[in-house]
């Protein structure tokens, strides 16, 4: 695939760039949201699970003679016949025979919480007394907790099959590295640690299968639908035609990554619908979704090495990555693809170095969050680009400004191969510090701390990729199994007879972003109506285009370019029609305000609604060669992808429209107790041209909050013997209202060249920066106790620690 | 199992009897009996507040209330705020300054701020803030809802004085 055409974005537009009240609000706000939760289906049953107690152990013996024999349940389903109603559930990990993931556990259990038993009845309520009922032996493991230990030759195993913990190990270069480091007058390193954390909407997962013994298909509603064309991997779990699995979404209580192909919900109900006959609702409660949901996030061991000239100019970066996947590795390496595409962040580095381990224990596996492991590489990046501004005695504003691609050096190639589309980085950091007040900040520090008090200032400058390709999920291999390269987005529009449109979705596009929103304004834009009398519709894939979703912040990108297409079919054809009934060709006609209408002459001209009630209604006045009807489809691909070199060496672009953002966070730290409080926020973010101005700000300023509970509370806690300690949210922490200040937002937009408007995405930005701000900032306020804090969440107890052994030594 | 209990319960204005099972949540009483969706199930643990609903005025959880606590009670839920199709100003105002996102803990969150403004009808963000401590909402970051809940106080005072 070529670069795409340079887009000139002149024109100015009606809908596009406005913060209208949302579309999907008026059903939210009235309790008419139609969440899964919500659906009941005629004599629909409901399923609750038997989780593992144990991190590992053996499964010797299962009783379930008291649970079944209780009044209301219907059927109860071990992991062992779970394993001949079903096969594994789809895994795009490294060798899934080695690391064999299934619905419910078989021999053995490798995490806290993960599920042994199916219990199906009459109500949740006698299921889940049923499960109290099930009676499981075990017989205890030595569980693999440590990811380090876990390495050393003679741990014990998580899969016996896989032969070590290791689900994959390689070192990629990227340029000259040795050169790059030749180079440098300094080398700074480090290890950092960034441990697990976990999207946690307030809406678990949930699904409703129904299985028609009549037809053979399996009809399922989840509030997770993306990656349609790879179903053909559930129907196949679920013993099925891949043509008889028909799956419809609902519209998602948030999902931030979790609800991203969360298979295994949906493959639990469709295997007890198909066992019992009748269908079945099961929904995660809140410990299922801390304990068993498959999408904890990050849990990442750095060791990095930064190479830096004297007077600041990074030359080179060499890490190696430990990551922890827990149990499973659905996504295979996924997550540091993700990371690959900003591995250098918005600097000039020359050359990478990049090693990655990917070690099982006996955690809850990984799936997705926000920013899915390339937030983790922004927060180590800009550690290390704090560190060195330390070491050197530079400014940390002046270090990352001597290092920016600047405006004229896009699109531009990083050393990974991956492109950045465009930018204006200095800008966005001189608009931050303005709307954060860095001097005024500066001044009340040194100020404040004759009093005593330690204020610290923090900054970053991050990069946000946006619109995802295939290839990051296969370029790992030499080898790969599948080298797919389709990721596309689709859409339909309908212009009714009356001129009225509808548009139909084929993902489940709504997860608390603004899919019909986005929509509603787009073909508004193009034709000229009121986004409120646009009606947005979600297909089932049974009726299904290909769609991948939102995740990788892809979908009003992806969208945008659908309707684009999808409108230009409609216009051709009601050009057509225009001009038979105006008697004038084609050419001589231009799309203006809601109709086609002959060019110089306004009188002259059609609605399109006159054009659509003879589309729909009038067929022996149209030319022969006119079908009836005024809709059309596009499956929009991805716009520029391609593919990796043979060695390995340049992994080609994948990840191309790159927002960015700067982020200032003003905070103080108490010492004594290690808490954190926040006095300023600033956060201004580029992700090209905005759609809605509000909800883009929505996103940035939740995603911000979660990055504040990724920086300072929420860590799902495994012990040493791997027992979960983050069960319920009074031990995970989310932020409240208390803990989030009121952040100030700031945009600048440059268009992206080479999409439609020059919107890039900008769905999980927030959380990407924020984490490193604050660790900026305590660093600063810290300054006079020599602390650098290098593990995430920084809780009150790790501040305290760092404080005192930064005493100590 | 123990024997179900008659109660009478007064829901929106509507009076419901209804025999339960004693250990019936009050919230799934809501949903499964009265088929009443749009309060939410979050946590059941009691630290979410999606499940926020007003009984006799008061914000509960009703993932820990039992439905046989609320006998002879007036329950308010979010279905009750606008008056047929008119949307109650606290609606109007979070549509307006997008004080929702995936809108699963706005029910729970209007009520709540149902009842802020109840008690005061002049609040300062600081004061609501601080009072929606208790309703976790994941996506927002809270601000707008701040806004949304301050817009409705103003929305609600200029109507009364109108």
């Amino acid at each position: 695939m070529t670069q795409p055409a340079v887009r000139e974005h002149t024109k100015t537009t009606n809908w596009v760039g406005k913060s209208i009240r949302r579309i999907e609000d008026p059903k939210f706000l009235k309790g008419k949201g139609g969440y899964i939760a919500d659906h009941v289906l005629p004599s629909m049953l409901h399923a609750a699970l038997v989780k593992s107690p144990y991190a590992h152990a053996r499964i010797t013996h299962i009783d379930v003679s008291e649970a079944q024999a209780l009044p209301g349940v219907v059927a109860v389903i071990t992991g062992g016949e779970a394993a001949s109603l079903c096969d594994p559930l789809p895994d795009f990990g490294p060798d899934p025979s080695k690391h064999t993931w299934r619905l419910l556990a078989v021999d053995k259990v490798r995490y806290v919480g993960e599920g042994v038993v199916a219990v199906v009845a009459e109500s949740r309520y006698v299921a889940e007394d049923a499960a109290s009922l099930v009676v499981v032996d075990y017989e205890a493991l030595p569980p693999i907790v440590d990811p380090e230990e876990a390495l050393k030759p003679g741990s014990p195993l998580v899969h016996d099959a896989l032969g070590s913990n290791v689900a994959y190990e390689r070192t990629f270069t990227f340029g000259d590295v040795d050169a790059a480091f030749a180079e440098a007058d300094h080398v700074f390193e480090d290890r950092l640690h960034w441990r697990r954390s976990g999207s946690q909407p307030i809406e678990p997962v949930g699904a409703i299968a129904s299985y028609d013994t009549g037809t053979g298909m399996m009809t399922i509603w989840e509030n997770s639908l993306s990656f349609t064309s790879y179903l053909f991997m559930l129907a196949g779990t679920l013993k099925i035609p891949s043509n008889k699995l028909d799956v419809h979404p609902v519209p998602a209580g948030g999902s931030f990554g979790s609800k991203l192909w969360a298979v295994k919900p949906a493959a639990i109900a469709g295997m007890l619908s198909k066992a019992t006959g009748r269908p079945v609702q099961y929904m995660e409660d809140r410990h299922d979704a801390l304990a068993n949901n498959d999408h904890q996030g990050s849990d990442r061991i750095y060791r990095v090495k930064l190479g830096v000239k004297r007077d600041g100019t990074m030359t080179g970066l060499k890490l190696h990555a430990i990551e922890d996947y827990g149990a499973y590795i659905q996504f295979g390496l996924g997550h540091h693809g993700n990371a690959l595409a900003q591995v250098t962040g918005p600097y000039r580095i020359a050359a990478v170095e990049y090693g990655l381990q990917a070690v099982l224990t006996n955690k809850n596996q990984q799936g997705a969050y926000r920013g899915f492991g390339s937030e983790v590489n922004n927060w180590m990046l800009e550690r290390m680009v704090d560190l060195a501004a330390r070491e050197l005695g530079m400014d940390r504003r002046e270090i990352r400004r001597k290092n920016f691609i600047q405006p004229d050096q896009f699109p531009y190639f990083i050393p990974t191969g991956n492109v950045y589309d465009s930018g204006d980085y200095e800008l966005v950091l001189d608009k931050t510090l303005d709307l954060g007040r860095w001097e005024h900040w500066q001044a009340e520090k040194l100020r404040l701390r004759q009093e005593g008090r330690h204020i610290g200032l923090g900054l970053v400058s991050c990069q946000e990729r946006s619109v995802f390709s295939a290839t990051e999920f296969w370029f790992w291999f030499d080898k790969p199994g599948a080298p797919v390269t389709s990721m596309p987005e689709s859409v339909t529009l309908d212009v009714d007879a009356l001129g009225n449109i509808t548009a139909t979705l084929y993902s489940c596009a709504f997860w608390g972003n603004s899919p019909e929103t986005m929509t509603a304004q787009l073909v508004a834009e193009e034709f000229d109506v009121d986004p409120a009398s646009v009606s947005v519709v979600y297909a089932g894939t049974s009726q299904g285009l290909p769609a991948t979703g939102p995740g990788g912040s892809r979908f009003t990108v992806m969208i945008a370019g659908a309707i684009e297409g999808a409108s230009k079919k409609i216009k051709d054809k009601a050009f057509k029609i225009a001009a038979h009934q105006l008697e004038v060709s084609v050419e001589d006609l231009e799309w203006k305000d809601n109709g086609i209408e002959v060019k110089g002459s306004p009188g002259a001209r059609k609605t399109l609604g006159e054009v659509a009630i003879m589309a729909h209604l009038f067929k022996h006045s149209l030319p022969d060669e006119i079908e009836s009807g005024l809709e059309a489809s596009q499956v929009h691909d991805h716009p520029y992808t391609t593919l990796p070199s043979n060695d390995r060496k340049d992994l080609g672009v994948f990840y191309p429209f790159m927002g960015h953002a700067c982020h200032v966070a003003v905070v103080e730290v108490d010492p004594e107790t290690g808490k954190v409080d926040f006095l300023d926020y600033a956060a201004v973010h580029d992700c090209g041209t905005m759609v809605n101005p509000r909800s883009l700000e929505g996103h940035i300023i939740g995603g911000t909050a979660q990055g504040i509970g990724t920086a300072l509370h929420e860590e799902f806690v495994y012990d040493e013997n791997g027992d979960f300690q983050s069960g319920t949210f009074l031990n995970y922490l989310i932020p409240t209202s208390m803990d989030v200040p009121e952040i100030k937002c700031g945009h600048h937009e440059t268009p992206s060249p080479w999409t439609p408007y020059g919107i890039k995405g900008g769905g999980e930005g927030g959380r990407m920066m924020a984490p490193g701000a604050i660790f900026s900032a305590i660093d600063d306020a810290l300054e006079p106790f020599g602390v650098r804090m290098r593990v995430l969440p920084a809780t009150p107890e790790r501040i305290v620690e760092a404080i005192e052994e930064a005493a100590g030594a | 199992m123990t024997a179900v209990r008659q109660i009478t319960v007064s829901v929106n204005g509507q009076t419901f009897e209804r025999a339960v099972d004693p250990r019936l949540a009050l919230v799934d009483f809501l949903r499964d009996q009265l088929g009443l969706t749009g309060t939410h199930i979050g946590c059941e643990q009691g630290v979410c507040g999606a499940c926020t609903v007003l009984v006799d005025g008061t914000s509960v959880l009703s993932c820990l209330m039992l439905a046989v606590q609320a006998d002879g009670s007036e329950v308010s839920t979010v279905e009750g705020l606008a008056s047929g199709l008119e949307l109650h100003p606290l609606q109007e105002a979070f549509w307006e300054k997008q004080g929702l996102q995936c809108g699963f803990c706005t029910p729970g969150m209007l009520m709540r701020a149902k009842e802020i403004l109840d008690h005061d009808p002049d609040p300062t963000s600081e004061t609501v803030r601080e009072a929606i401590a208790g309703n976790l909402c994941r996506c927002t970051g809270y601000q707008f809802i701040v806004e949304s809940i301050l817009d409705a106080a103003e929305r609600i005072r200029v109507g009364s004085n109108a």
